[in-house]
C-alpha cells in the first residue's frame, strides 16, 4: 500500500505535477483557462452519448414530441427489458444478444487475426533474410494506400464465389490484412537489440522458440494497445458487414441499428433504437476500460 | 577440455569489405586468449565467427579438433557473454540462466541444481527472483556470466564484457572473471580494446590491427618484445615513445627527427627507435644507452608516479618518474635509458633485433 502510494507520488512528479496539484511553472489563471477548455471538450464529446442515454429512458411518445427532456425519464427498466428480452420482432426478428454476439465475434476475429498476421509478417521482414524481402515489405506498405472501399467490389466477388456470404469467415477474413499493424510491429522489432537475438541463438532457441519465448512476451504491451484499437475498428465496421450479410441473424449490431430505423419517422421504435445504441457502446467501452491497466503498465515499465 | 584453432580465417562482407584477412590462432586447452586491438580491427568479427554468429568466408575454425564452420551456434557447445549482457528482459534471473538448458531438453531437477550452483558461485542466490531491470550493472554482468557457466560449455566467448561498467567495478570483475575461468578450467576467448584488461587477463595475447594478427604471445613477452611499432604503441600506457628518422611507419604515431643526436648506435635498417616512458631514468648514466635532455612541457602527477611530457632533440616524449616530480614546465631534465631496454624498428614498422 505504502509502495503503491510511493509509486503514485513518483508518477505525479514524473508528470511534472506537485502534490498540491499545481503544474510547475504555470500560473494559476492559465491553469483555470486550461481546465475550462478541457471541460468544454469533454462536454462536447460526452453530450451526444448522454442525450442518447436520456432518450433511451423515455417512452416513444415522449421522444416523438419535442423538445426531448434533458433528464432521464421513468421508462428505463421497461425499455431495456423490452430490448433485451421482449422485442424479438423489432430488430428483424433477431434478439439483441445474437447481434451483440455477432459483433463480438467479428470484432474479436478482426482484432486477433490482424494481430497474428501482422506479428508474423513483421517477424519475417525484420528477422529473416530472404530474396525480395524489401519487395514484400514495400508491397505491404503500399496496401496502406488502398482502403477497404477501393477493393470492395473484387473482394465481394471473391466472397460470393467462395460461398462466404452470410458467414463469419466472410465478415472477418477480408478485413484482417493490416499494413498499419505490420509497420508498428516492424518498428518495435527493429528496436530489439541484435545481441538479444544472438544470445537466443547461442541458447539454442530456433526461430519459433525465439518468437514464442522472447518476442511475444516483449511485445505484449504493444499487442494490448493494438488490440484495443483494432477491436473498436472491427466493432464499428459498417460498409463491409452491410454488403456481405443478407440474413438478419448474421447482422452485426451496427447494421441492425441501421435496419431498425425505417423511412417513416413514426414507424421507428426510437426508444428501442436508443437502448440498442447504448448496448452497442458497452462492449468497446469495457474493452478500453479493462485494457487501460495494460496501457499504463506498458508506459510505466520500460523493459529494455 | 577443448582447444580452439583458427586456420586462415577470413571474413569478407557482402559489400566487399574484408574485415578479417586471414588469421591463424591456436588456443591451448584451458587457456584464456585475449584478442585486443583498436575498434574496427576485426577482433569482434573473429569472435563472432568462432561463436557461429557470422559465416566464415574462408579458412576453418575448429573446436576440440573438429571443424565447426557449418555448425550453428547452439551446437558448437560454446557460451557467450555479450557487451550489453543481452539478458532477456522479461525473464527472472533464474529463467535467464535456465533458458538455454530448457531448450536443450534438460530435466528440471538438473536445471535447478545447475542454476543454483552457478548462482552460488556468482553470489546471485538472493537475486534469482528478480528481473534484469531490477539489477545493477555489476549484477547483470554476473547473470550474463551465470548464463554462460550453467551450460558447462567447451569454450567461453567474451565480447567486451566489462566495457559498460564503471572503472572500479571493472577492476573487480576483471579479477573475478580471471579467477572463475581458472577455477572452471574452460578455454576462453576474450575480446577487448582495453590494453590493461588484455595484459592482466591473458594467458595468450593476440594483438590485431586492420584484420590481421600483429603479434601472438604471452602478455609480458609482447610487452618486452613488441613485434611492430603498432604493438609497441598499443600495449602499455602511456604508449611507447617512437622516435623516427623518417616517415613510413604505419599504424603508429611517431615523431620524426635525427636519431644520431641521441647517442645510440642503432642496428642497420633501423628507422624508428622505441623507448617506454617507464624505461627512462633520471639518475647519472651508468651504462651504454640513450642520453638526452628533456625540455619539460607539461607535468602530470598521478600519485604513485608522474609523467613528464616534453621534447628532446626534436622528438616528443613522455617520461615516467616514480612518485612526485619537482620538475616545472620549461625545465631541462637530463634523462637516459639503458641500451637493452631500447626497441628498434625498420621502415615497415617491424622489429629489428639489436
Amino acid at each position: 500500500m505504502a509502495e503503491a502510494q510511493g509509486q503514485a507520488k513518483g508518477a505525479a512528479v514524473a508528470l511534472g505535477r506537485r502534490e498540491d496539484g499545481a503544474m510547475i511553472g504555470i500560473p494559476r489563471r492559465s491553469r483555470y483557462i486550461a481546465h475550462v477548455a478541457l471541460i468544454l471538450g469533454i462536454l462536447i464529446v460526452a453530450f451526444p452519448i448522454y442525450y442518447t442515454f436520456v432518450a433511451s429512458t423515455h417512452s416513444l411518445q415522449t421522444i416523438l414530441r419535442p423538445p426531448l427532456p434533458l433528464l432521464p425519464g421513468r421508462e428505463f427498466f421497461n425499455n431495456y427489458y423490452e430490448a433485451l428480452f421482449g422485442g424479438v420482432g423489432r430488430i428483424g426478428g433477431v434478439d439483441v444478444w445474437t447481434l451483440l454476439l455477432n459483433s463480438t465475434i467479428v470484432a474479436l476475429g478482426i482484432a486477433i487475426g490482424k494481430i497474428i498476421i501482422s506479428l508474423l509478417s513483421a517477424y519475417a521482414i525484420v528477422f529473416f533474410r530472404f530474396p525480395l524481402r524489401m519487395v514484400f515489405f514495400w508491397l505491404i506498405f503500399i496496401t496502406l494506400m488502398l482502403p477497404v472501399e477501393v477493393r470492395i467490389l473484387p473482394t465481394y466477388k471473391v466472397m460470393v464465389d467462395l460461398n462466404l456470404i452470410d458467414t463469419y469467415t466472410g465478415l472477418i477474413v477480408p478485413l484482417i490484412a493490416s499494413a498499419t499493424a505490420t509497420l508498428l510491429f516492424r518498428q518495435f522489432f527493429l528496436t530489439i537489440p541484435g545481441e538479444l537475438v544472438e544470445a537466443a541463438r547461442v541458447d539454442g532457441a530456433g526461430p519459433w522458440r525465439f518468437f514464442k519465448d522472447i518476442l511475444l512476451p516483449l511485445s505484449r504491451t504493444n499487442i494490448a494497445a493494438l488490440f484495443v484499437i483494432l477491436f473498436i475498428y472491427g466493432w464499428t465496421q459498417y460498409l463491409w458487414p452491410l454488403l456481405v450479410t443478407n440474413r438478419n441473424d448474421m447482422n452485426t449490431i451496427v447494421i441492425a441499428l441501421r435496419k431498425m430505423i425505417s423511412f417513416a419517422d413514426a414507424d421507428t421504435q426510437w426508444h428501442l433504437v436508443m437502448v440498442t445504441c447504448m448496448l452497442a457502446i458497452v462492449p468497446p467501452v469495457l474493452v478500453v476500460v479493462l485494457m487501460q491497466r495494460w496501457f499504463v503498465r506498458g508506459l510505466v515499465e520500460t523493459e529494455k | 577440455m577443448a582447444t580452439v584453432e583458427l586456420n586462415g580465417v577470413r571474413k569478407v562482407y557482402a559489400g566487399g569489405v574484408e574485415a578479417v584477412k586471414g588469421v591463424d590462432i591456436k588456443i591451448a586447452d584451458k587457456a584464456l586468449c585475449v584478442l585486443v586491438g583498436p575498434s574496427g580491427c576485426g577482433k569482434s568479427t573473429l569472435l563472432r565467427m568462432i561463436a557461429g554468429l557470422e559465416t566464415i568466408s574462408d579458412g576453418t575454425v575448429s573446436i576440440d579438433g573438429k571443424v565447426v564452420n557449418t555448425i550453428g551456434p547452439a551446437e558448437r557447445d560454446i557460451a557467450m557473454v555479450f557487451q550489453n549482457y543481452a539478458l532477456y528482459p522479461h525473464m527472472k534471473v533464474y529463467d535467464n540462466m535456465a533458458y538455454g538448458l530448457r531448450n536443450r531438453g534438460m530435466k528440471k531437477p538438473e536445471i535447478d541444481e545447475r542454476v543454483k550452483r552457478a548462482a552460488e558461485t556468482l553470489e546471485l542466490s538472493a537475486l534469482l527472483d528478480r528481473r534484469p531491470r531490477e539489477l545493477s550493472g555489476g549484477q547483470r554482468q554476473r547473470v550474463a556470466m551465470g548464463r554462460a557457466i550453467v551450460r558447462n560449455p567447451k569454450v567461453f566467448l567474451f565480447d567486451e564484457p566489462l566495457s559498460n561498467l564503471d572503472a572500479k567495478l571493472r577492476g573487480q570483475m576483471r579479477v573475478e572473471i580471471k579467477n572463475l575461468q581458472r577455477a572452471l578450467g574452460v578455454t576462453s576467448v576474450y575480446v577487448t580494446h582495453d590494453q590493461l584488461e588484455a595484459m592482466t587477463l591473458a594467458d595468450q595475447l593476440v594483438v590485431m590491427n586492420g584484420g590481421l594478427v600483429e603479434q601472438i604471445g604471452a602478455p609480458l613477452d609482447i610487452y618486452e618484445q613488441p613485434a611492430s611499432t603498432f604493438v609497441a604503441s598499443f600495449i602499455g600506457a602511456p604508449p611507447m615513445n617512437l622516435l623516427g628518422s623518417e616517415q613510413g611507419t604505419k599504424g603508429a604515431s611517431l615523431t620524426v627527427g635525427d636519431l644520431s643526436g641521441l647517442g645510440v648506435t642503432v642496428p642497420p635498417g633501423t628507422t624508428t627507435l622505441g623507448v617506454r616512458p617507464e624505461d627512462f631514468r633520471l639518475d647519472a648514466p651508468a651504462a651504454e644507452g640513450l642520453r638526452t635532455e628533456l625540455t619539460v612541457v607539461a607535468v602530470e602527477p598521478v600519485g604513485a608516479e608522474s609523467f613528464l611530457h616534453g621534447t628532446a632533440s626534436d622528438f616528443r616524449m613522455v617520461v615516467r618518474v616514480p612518485g612526485r616530480s619537482s620538475a616545472q614546465p620549461g625545465d631541462r631534465v637530463p634523462v637516459w635509458a639503458e641500451r637493452f631496454k631500447l626497441h628498434f624498428f625498420d621502415r615497415n614498422g617491424r622489429r629489428v633485433q639489436a
